[in-house]
C-alpha cells in the first residue's frame, strides 16, 4: 500500500498528464461521431455571446453584398408568388383546412467555418426560438446543413462541409437518389454517391434534396454535376457536385422545421418493431 | 508576484480571444491559420508549480476548442507541449536552463527560434493528427503541420520581440 502511494506521489505529474490527455482524447473522439459532446461547443453562452458581439460589428462590412443576395431572393419568391396567384385564381381554396407542413425561421450566422475537416457553424437562434436538433438549415441559394446542438440562445449547425454529414439527395430530372457526403478537400465541391448506374447523369445537371428523410423538403437546390464516374464495382456513380452556395460568404439563413417529422418517425418506429 | 499573476491572466484571455476572433479566420491560401495561443505555454515562468501549469494549459486548449468547435484536440496538443516543455527548454537553452535563470526577454534570438519551433511543430502535429484522424491521410497531416508551423513560428517570434522591447523601456 505504502509503495502504491509512493508511486503515485512520485509520478503525480505524469499521471495528471495522462488523466487530462485521456479526457481531451475522449472529447476529440466524441466530436468525430455524429452527435457530439454536449458541453465543448460554441453554442454555449460564453463563446456564443462573444461571437454574437463580434458579428454585430463585422456584419456591417458586407452589408451591401448581403442586401443584394436578399433582394435576389425576394425577386425569385415574388415571381413564384404572382405566378401561383394567377394559376389559383379560378379554383376555390378552403383556407381553414390548409395547414402548413413546413415552418421557416430566419437566423443569422454568427460564426462560419469551412477550412477544417469537420466544419460547424453557429447561428443566433436557440431552443428559445423552438430550434431543436436535426432541423434543416438552408440559405436563399441552397442547402447549408443540419442543426447539431442547441442552447437557450444559440445553436451549432453541422455544415454539408463536414466529413460526418450525410444528406439524401437526388437528380432534379429523375428520382434516382443517393447520399451526399464531403471528402474534406475543397469547400466548393461535395460528393454524391450511390446513384445507380442506370440513371441518366450528365454534366451540368441540377442536384436537389430528395425529401426522403424528414429533415429537408423535396427539391431544395444543392448544386450542379461537375464531373462523374462509375465506382470500382461499376454499379454506382460517384458524382462531384459544385455547390450553389458560396460557403465562405454566408450570413442570412432559414431553419426548416417539418411539423410531420414526429408522426413519420413514430410510423417508422412502429414498422420496425 | 501579483503583477506576474495578472500579466499571465491577461495574456491567457487575450490570446484566446485573438485566436477565436481573428487568427482562425485568416485562412491564408485557403487553409493556413496560425495558432498563436501556444505563446502562453512558451512564455510561462520556468520556475513553476508543474501541476498548476499542466492544468492551465489544458484549460487554455479546452477554451480554444470551445470557440472553434473542435472537440478536445487543442486541449490534447497544448497539454502535451506543456508536459514536454522542460525537455524543450533544456535542448534549446542548455546550461542556462540548468541554473533555472532564464529570462525570455534576454535570451539569444536563435535559441528562442529553436525553442518556439520545437513546441510549435509538436503541437501542430498532434493537433492535425487528431483533426484529420486518419492514418491514410498522413501526407495531408504533414503538409498542414509544415505550413501552419511556419506561420505560427514567425508570428510567435515577432510578437515576443515586440512585447519584450516594450517591457524594457
Amino acid at each position: 500500500m505504502q509503495q502504491i502511494v509512493n508511486f503515485i506521489i512520485r509520478n503525480k505529474i505524469f499521471l495528471l498528464f495522462l488523466l487530462l490527455f485521456s479526457v481531451s482524447l475522449l472529447f476529440t473522439i466524441q466530436s468525430h461521431s455524429y452527435h457530439r459532446s454536449k458541453f465543448i461547443n460554441s453554442a454555449n453562452f460564453l463563446s456564443g455571446g462573444v461571437y454574437n458581439t463580434s458579428n454585430n460589428i463585422s456584419d456591417y462590412f458586407d452589408l451591401k453584398e448581403q442586401n443584394k443576395i436578399l433582394q435576389e431572393e425576394n425577386n425569385r419568391l415574388k415571381s413564384i408568388l404572382f405566378n401561383k396567384e394567377a394559376a389559383l385564381d379560378s379554383a376555390y381554396v378552403d383556407s381553414s383546412s390548409f395547414s402548413r407542413k413546413y415552418k421557416f425561421t430566419p437566423a443569422q450566422v454568427i460564426k462560419n467555418s469551412y477550412t477544417q475537416n469537420n466544419n460547424l457553424l453557429t447561428i443566433n437562434r436557440g431552443s428559445k426560438d423552438s430550434i431543436k436538433q436535426d432541423l434543416g438549415v438552408i440559405t436563399s441559394k441552397g442547402i447549408l446543413g443540419i442543426i447539431e446542438n442547441t442552447n437557450n440562445d444559440y445553436a451549432t449547425v453541422l455544415s454539408v462541409l463536414n466529413t460526418t454529414s450525410r444528406i439524401s439527395a437526388q437528380l432534379k430530372k429523375t428520382n434516382h437518389f443517393g447520399s451526399l457526403a464531403w471528402n474534406g478537400l475543397s469547400e466548393k465541391y461535395v460528393q454524391l454517391t450511390e446513384i445507380p448506374e442506370i440513371a441518366p447523369v450528365a454534366k451540368g445537371d441540377t442536384i436537389v434534396t430528395s425529401g426522403r428523410s424528414d429533415i429537408f423538403p423535396k427539391g431544395i437546390p444543392i448544386g450542379t454535376v461537375k464531373d462523374f464516374k462509375l465506382d470500382g464495382a461499376e454499379n454506382y456513380y460517384e458524382i462531384e457536385v459544385a455547390l450553389f452556395n458560396d460557403m465562405t460568404n454566408i450570413e442570412h439563413v432559414h431553419i426548416i422545421e417539418n411539423k410531420d417529422a414526429e408522426i413519420i418517425k413514430t410510423l417508422i418506429d412502429k414498422a420496425n418493431e | 508576484m501579483n503583477s506576474i499573476l495578472s500579466v499571465h491572466t491577461v495574456r491567457f484571455l487575450v490570446l484566446i480571444l485573438a485566436q477565436a476572433l481573428l487568427l482562425s479566420h485568416i485562412n491564408f491560401l485557403g487553409y493556413i491559420n496560425p495558432f498563436l495561443y501556444i505563446l502562453f505555454v512558451a512564455l510561462y515562468p520556468v520556475k513553476n508549480n508543474r501541476m498548476l501549469f499542466l492544468f492551465l494549459s489544458f484549460l487554455l486548449g479546452l477554451s480554444v476548442d470551445m470557440f472553434l468547435d473542435s472537440g478536445g484536440m487543442h486541449a490534447a496538443a497544448t497539454l502535451t507541449i506543456a508536459f514536454i516543455r522542460p525537455a524543450a527548454l533544456k535542448f534549446s537553452f542548455g546550461t542556462v536552463y540548468d541554473h533555472q535563470s532564464i529570462k525570455f526577454d534576454s535570451v539569444d534570438l536563435g535559441q528562442r527560434i529553436v525553442y518556439f519551433a520545437i513546441l510549435t511543430v509538436i503541437h501542430h502535429f498532434i493537433l492535425f493528427s487528431l483533426d484529420i484522424f486518419n492514418f491514410s491521410k498522413i501526407i495531408l497531416v504533414l503538409k498542414n503541420t509544415l505550413f501552419s508551423s511556419i506561420f505560427t513560428i514567425i508570428l510567435c517570434v515577432l510578437i515576443s520581440i515586440i512585447f519584450s522591447r516594450a517591457n524594457k523601456k
